[in-house]
């Protein structure tokens, strides 16, 4: 009875876990094996590795996977270290400190979709928006960011929604930097500089790990701030590994191709995974 | 029939066995401690006991009860935990009635109990406050008044003071001490402390490896100790434990010239400073300490250069003018030295 | 000296923090304004504040029904993720086996799986399950996206619990279910409201499945949101209305769940 009740408790979780992950992982890579187009869906048939053929040989392959690594790379780099600067900001106290941290994490709570709108209509429209304002007030003609810009406009919202995400790691990580060492520090003779290199950075080397990580598994889906503002376009310029799938599955159809999209996919998420599990098994007990 | 009693029991984790059958009889209203190294197994012990810990052989009877196999709810037993355990979502009241209102007891009863058990513990005005706004020393009364509230068969106590700083240690040890005698419960209380052993024990278990190497009341562990481990665990400053080979000169200076090869072992305040050149051994101060009432000089005796000889503490309750480096003369008191083994084992020292 | 770092610490501050929340000022602002105003150039900072937009953003694209789908599927999700997932985790904490710590991390691991991965199979089922458009589809797909993370909080929330108070209530005579009743579940109110308004938050947000998964009848906020994208004639006042209506409740909500939000999202590898 007493090793009953703890596996009965799990179960739930386990099985229904286990049905998520394991059913749309098996259908995906079956479909990917076989020819199945949502508009022709009685014209099914094993065709093997055509479908990843397929998909990487689609002229759009090559640039939404640079577009993703664009996407990837510079909002990790621009959130990480506008993240540590901001953090390191807001790290001494100064009046109306507390307001400050609450209004700085605010942008990650909006929603993808209104994130993505507040951008393209009221900040980037060439003519009305606040941005071309600004760029008027300086003297300067004013930017079409969709259309000239796609994928710096998508890499500016996602970058502006997830830097209060690792602000506010950073934050809480140096929350717990000894102070004892920097007085130590202190009357060893370093200076502010050096206490940030040789102190301060390598306490934060874990947690921008784990931002890196993380954010490399949660950025390469992004999809909703590319539906609704460039549509991936103009052209492919704005179009990443996710929406091509979404392209090649919901608009023309071809679930086969997309599966193996998908599949490409999740093994490049899965690499990034197993450092962060390996990361945060070690804090697991 | 003796109150409480244990017999052979064990406990392994795989093949290691942590506990090697015990047996210990205590009766009832005594105040037992088991005293011990860190990783002796005694808290292992009172937690089997208590029933948190599974008793993997052997028996425990309680009262004419065997109690081995009920759960801790069943047996009737209070314990005192060493993070006191106090329950962080409710008040000092209702932690302490919180066993009686499992049972349901009559509300008036309970709340005479605790109100007499507060008063005891100077915690009465603290009824309505939470365990997050007290001090350690306040905790650590409710989590006795909890105890005291149930006036259990026995009360189990696992190394209480441990977390209280050193005034407050001593302080509270001498209210455990009154709380017993006005009391009078059967008590089991662990501790690696020494002196918490001597001073609230009516006997004393010394506990090491899983396993008991003496039983006895305080005095007789410290005057006829049973092995060369207890003989230097209780005393402070430490028995002075001298291998015969390293110092021959030892033996005739205790008055056992036909003591056998082994260990002999001579208390501090058992060895008189003499002047240099007087007393029966000869030797250089390596430390004087202070304390006030008492006086400890480290001397290293029979020694012909730098590592060799051996370190001889004295204890005396008048000042020294000597300081390091002084030479001075050791005696020993007559008649008042140990004598062990190579196996550590107190031998009976021969007619001389 | 330190008064001269405090100043230029204390403005560069508030200055960094304003630019970034402008934006949502903005929005704030373009709420309140008639769609005139709006687009007007220069942009206004100061004009009579109006409530129109409000009531036309329900009169032209129902927000009320977007609403309403938002508030079921994030509270039901919720409900029904605390439900699979506090009994796991009170498993793994107080009956913790060998296995606990691989079964932990592989539901850890479930999460790190890109959703666009899922997406196709997840879609064909929906569709021949007739739950493409429907409440119950999405309050499925979002219980199961948040379960791990619901999961590991309580876990850890429980294990915050110390094991010692369990001993005490033990031997104080509670029965298992007296320790569950009197200690435990007492103790376990704490993790699971933090545990449930993280999840609150993250599926009111979501945007993947709902855009993929529904539209017109079940379309939650972050759906109505997306459908601003290219209307007819003027609507920024209209949009910022509707968003701001979306976004409020839960902006509110995260300035509350802060901590919460570390622990989960990093799977607790930052303390």
């Amino acid at each position: 009875m007493n090793r009953l009740i703890p596996r009965a408790l799990m179960a739930p979780a386990v099985v229904t876990l286990l049905l998520w992950m394991i059913v749309p992982l098996a259908m995906t890579i079956y479909f990917s094996a076989v020819r199945y187009d949502l508009m022709q869906p009685d014209q099914t048939g094993f065709i093997g590795l055509m479908n990843y053929e397929f998909f990487i040989t689609d002229p759009d392959f090559g640039p939404s996977v640079l577009n993703t690594l664009l996407l990837l790379g510079s909002v990790i780099v621009i959130t990480v270290v506008l993240g540590v600067a901001l953090a390191l900001l807001v790290n001494e106290a100064f009046p109306g400190r507390g307001l400050v941290r609450v209004l700085l994490i605010s942008p990650f709570f909006v929603m993808p979709t209104a994130n993505a709108l507040l951008w393209k209509h009221m900040m980037m429209n060439p003519v009305y928006g606040v941005l071309s304002q600004v760029w008027i007030f300086f003297g300067m003609t004013p930017v079409d960011w969709l259309t000239d810009l796609p994928l710096l406009s998508v890499i500016i919202m996602v970058a502006w929604q997830w830097l209060p995400f690792a602000c506010l790691i950073f934050i809480t990580s140096l929350q717990s930097l000894d102070r004892d060492q920097m007085e130590a520090a202190g009357m060893d003779g370093a200076n502010a500089f050096q206490k940030f290199w040789f102190l301060t950075l390598p306490h934060l080397g874990r947690p921008i790990a784990v931002v890196i990580m993380i954010e490399m598994i949660f950025l390469l889906s992004i999809f909703a701030e590319i539906f609704t503002t460039t549509g991936g376009g103009p052209g492919n310029a704005s179009t990443n590994v996710a929406f091509l799938i979404y392209k090649q599955a919901l608009l023309n159809f071809d679930v086969g191709v997309a599966s193996a999209g998908a599949l490409f996919a999740v093994v490049l998420a899965n690499i990034a995974a197993v450092f962060l599990i390996r990361l945060v098994g070690k804090n697991l007990d | 029939m003796s109150f409480l009693q244990l017999k052979g029991v064990e406990k392994r984790y795989g093949d290691v066995r942590v506990i090697k059958g015990i047996d210990l009889t205590i009766e009832k209203g005594e105040f037992v401690v088991f005293v011990g190294p860190s990783g002796c197994g005694k808290s292992t012990l009172l937690r089997m006991i208590a029933g948190l810990t599974e008793i993997d052989g052997g028996s425990v009877n309680l009262d004419g009860r065997d109690i081995t196999r009920l759960p801790s709810s069943k047996r009737d037993l209070a314990m005192v935990f060493q993070s006191y355990a106090l329950y962080p979502h409710m008040s000092v009241f209702d932690n302490m009635s919180f066993a009686l209102r499992l049972a349901h007891v009559d509300k008036a009863v309970i709340q005479e109990k605790v109100q007499r058990a507060a008063e005891i513990l100077n915690l009465t005005q603290y009824l309505e406050r939470t365990p997050k706004d007290l001090s350690g020393g306040q905790r650590q009364r409710v989590a006795i008044g909890r105890a005291i509230v149930r006036a259990p068969k026995v009360f189990l106590f696992d190394e209480p003071l441990s977390n209280l700083d050193a005034a407050l240690r001593g302080q509270t040890r001498v209210e455990i001490a009154t709380l017993h005698r006005e009391l009078g419960a059967t008590t089991i209380y662990v501790t690696h402390d020494q002196v918490e052993a001597m001073t609230l024990a009516d006997r004393v278990v010394v506990l090491r490896d899983g396993a008991i190497e003496q039983v006895g009341s305080p005095l007789e562990l410290y005057d006829r100790p049973a092995n060369q481990f207890v003989a230097q665990f209780i005393g402070t400053p430490q028995m002075n434990v001298v291998d015969t080979a390293a110092l021959p000169a030892l033996r005739g200076a205790v008055g056992a010239a036909n003591a056998p090869d082994g260990f002999i072992g001579v208390r501090p305040e058992n060895v008189i400073v003499k002047p240099a050149g007087a007393g029966a051994l000869a030797g250089q101060v390596e430390l004087v300490e202070s304390l006030g009432a008492d006086t400890l000089i480290y001397a290293n005796v029979g020694g012909k250069g730098p590592g060799q000889g051996v370190q001889i503490v004295a204890r005396q309750n008048t000042r020294t003018a000597l300081h390091a480096g002084d030479a001075v003369g050791l005696d020993i008191a007559p008649a008042s030295f140990h004598l062990f083994d190579r196996q550590g084992q107190a031998v009976a020292a021969r007619a001389q | 000296m330190k008064h001269l770092f405090l100043v230029i610490r204390t403005v560069s501050a508030w200055g960094l923090t304003l630019l970034l929340v402008f934006p949502l000022i903005w929005l704030l602002l373009t709420a309140f304004k008639t769609e005139l105003q709006a687009i007007a150039v220069p942009p206004q900072l100061f004009f009579t504040p109006t409530l129109d937009n409000f009531a036309e953003v329900q009169v032209r694209s129902d927000y009320l029904l977007f609403a309403k789908n938002s508030i079921i599927t994030s509270v039901l999700s919720t409900l029904l993720g605390l439900a699979i997932a506090a009994p796991a985790a009170y498993s793994m904490a107080f009956f913790r086996t060998r296995w606990t710590r691989d079964v932990l991390m592989w539901m850890l691991s479930t999460k790190m799986m890109p959703a666009v991965g899922a997406l196709l199979p997840i879609y064909v089922m929906a569709q021949s399950a007739g739950m493409l458009d429907t409440l119950t589809g999405l309050t499925i797909v979002f219980t199961l996206s948040n379960l791990p993370i619901m999961v590991w909080m309580l876990y850890s929330g429980f294990k915050d619990i110390p094991p010692d108070i369990l001993e005490a209530a033990r031997m104080d005579g509670a029965s298992i279910w007296g320790e569950f009743v009197h200690v435990i579940r007492p103790l376990a109110m704490g993790p699971l409201a933090s545990t449930g308004l993280l999840c609150l938050v993250l599926s009111w947000n979501e945007a993947f499945w709902s855009l993929n998964l529904s539209s017109a009848k079940a379309g939650t906020l972050a759906v109505l949101i997306a459908s601003y994208s290219s209307p007819e004639g003027l609507f920024w006042a209209k949009l910022s209305a509707a968003s701001l209506l979306a976004i409020a409740p839960i902006v509110v909500v995260g300035w509350f769940s802060q901590k919460q939000l570390v622990q989960g999202l990093t799977f607790g590898a930052v303390k």
